[in-house]
Parts: C-alpha cells; sequence; structure tokens
C-alpha cells in the first residue's frame, strides 16, 4: 500500500526537490526499496548494498523508531507516515 | 553568513552550558535561503560523552516536525566543545550529514564561551560570519 514518506533535506535533491514523496510496500524494508528503485540517487545513502539500514539514517513509521521495532521488517499500514533522518553525531 | 536572534544565540550558549560536564547538541530551525536561524531546539546528547555528541533521534523528530509546521527547515546543527577550539574536529568533519547545512561549535575552554559557525562539504571546512542580531 501506499504510504507518504518525509524525506530529510539531504535527500530531496534526489526528488526533485520533494520534502514528501508516496513509496509502496508493508514493509519499512518494502517502502525504502520502492523508494530507492524510484529516486536511484539516494542508493546507497538509505540502505546499505547488502540491504540493511544504513547506521547514518533514522527511519520512523509515526513517532516509532523501526530500530526498536522489526528493524526493516516493521510493518506499514494505510496512512502511516514514514520518516528518514540523518543521524546528527560529532564530537 | 549564519545569522543568530540574540535571544536563540543565548539559548544556544546556555543549552552547552547546562551540558557540562558532556557535551551538549541542538538543531537549528530557520530559513535556509537567507541563513538566519529562527529558532534552536535544544536536543539531549545519547553519547552522554565529554568528547563525542549524538542527537537524540527523537528529538530530532520532534524538532524536524516543529520546523515544518512552523514553515521552517533544520538548518543546522550546534554542539559545544568543553575544553578544545570552536572548530570542527575530524570527527565532526565526518560524520556531516548534510552538506547544506550551518555547524555551530561552541568552546566552552575559556571562561567567555566562543561560538563559531562552518559550511562542511566533503573534507572542506569554510567558516563563516556569525552575526548576532540584536531583539
Amino acid at each position: 500500500m501506499p504510504v507518504e514518506v518525509r524525506l530529510p533535506t539531504v535527500l530531496r535533491p534526489h526528488a526533485g526537490g520533494k520534502s514528501t514523496v508516496t513509496a509502496e510496500g508493508s514493509t519499512i524494508g518494502e517502502v525504502l526499496a520502492d523508494l530507492v528503485r524510484t529516486y536511484p540517487g539516494m542508493a546507497g545513502q538509505v540502505l546499505t548494498e547488502d540491504g540493511t539500514l544504513h547506521r547514518f539514517v533514522n527511519v520512523y513509521v509515526d513517532d516509532d523508531d523501526v530500530r526498536y521495532l522489526d528493524q526493516l521488517d516493521t510493518s506499514v499500514s494505510d496512512g502511516d507516515t514514514v520518516s528518514i533522518l540523518p543521524a546528527v553525531a560529532g564530537g | 553568513m549564519l545569522r543568530v536572534p540574540a535571544p536563540v544565540y543565548a539559548e544556544i550558549i546556555g543549552h552547552c552550558l547546562r551540558g557540562l560536564p558532556d557535551e551538549a547538541c541542538g538543531l537549528l530551525g530557520g530559513d535556509p535561503q537567507a541563513g538566519v536561524v529562527v529558532r534552536s531546539y535544544p536536543t539531549r546528547n545519547v553519547a552522554a560523552s565529554a568528547k563525542l555528541y549524538t542527537v537524540d533521534p527523537g528529538d530530532h523528530l520532534r524538532a524536524d516536525r516543529d520546523a515544518e509546521e512552523r514553515g521552517l527547515e533544520i538548518i543546522g546543527v550546534f554542539h559545544s566543545h568543553t575544553h578544545t577550539d570552536a572548530y570542527p574536529s575530524p570527527t565532526d568533519v565526518a560524520q556531516a550529514p548534510d552538506p547544506a547545512w550551518h555547524y555551530v561549535v561552541v568552546s566552552l575552554r575559556d571562561t567567555h564561551p566562543t561560538v563559531r559557525s562552518y559550511r562542511i562539504q566533503g573534507d572542506l571546512v569554510d567558516e563563516e560570519p556569525v552575526v548576532v542580531e540584536p531583539r
């Protein structure tokens, strides 16, 4: 099913500048894979080469961090909002 | 150039001082085209370290939503250096998440905090003036 995906500013140039896009899937993994298929410029920035979640990216389904749910197997439902945010860190 | 209203500038320094002995961090909400900070979003440092910072992801999500509701964007991040210069460390440069952001570093080494801002694109670090705008 289609879900709304909110993009961080760093990924928006790959989506023609859009801050929100739609992607298909019933799990986060499917949604992100669909996102990268539609916007190939995001390849490598959201998922790693072996298909896992990039460690410098945080993904939420509504208010829940998927790392505390089922990671890429976290299910998404109609009406959910997926938010992608970069990890912000340094020293 | 990064323009910061005086009250927001004070909030940034205050949050950094309150974070001692650890590094403190937060996000900057504003107008990316004009390089103007409108509000700061103090966040938790989940690294809880005097040498490292990680913006709490939940705080980031809330800041991002609040900024969107106000017609703003997250345009950068600020963090403190407890004992070193107000200059991006190699870790700061390596982990800078967005080349369009402003990176504010607050040094708490001396009696009076020093605040500087930078653009980080790849390995290139360019300082930009911080203009504190009067109330």
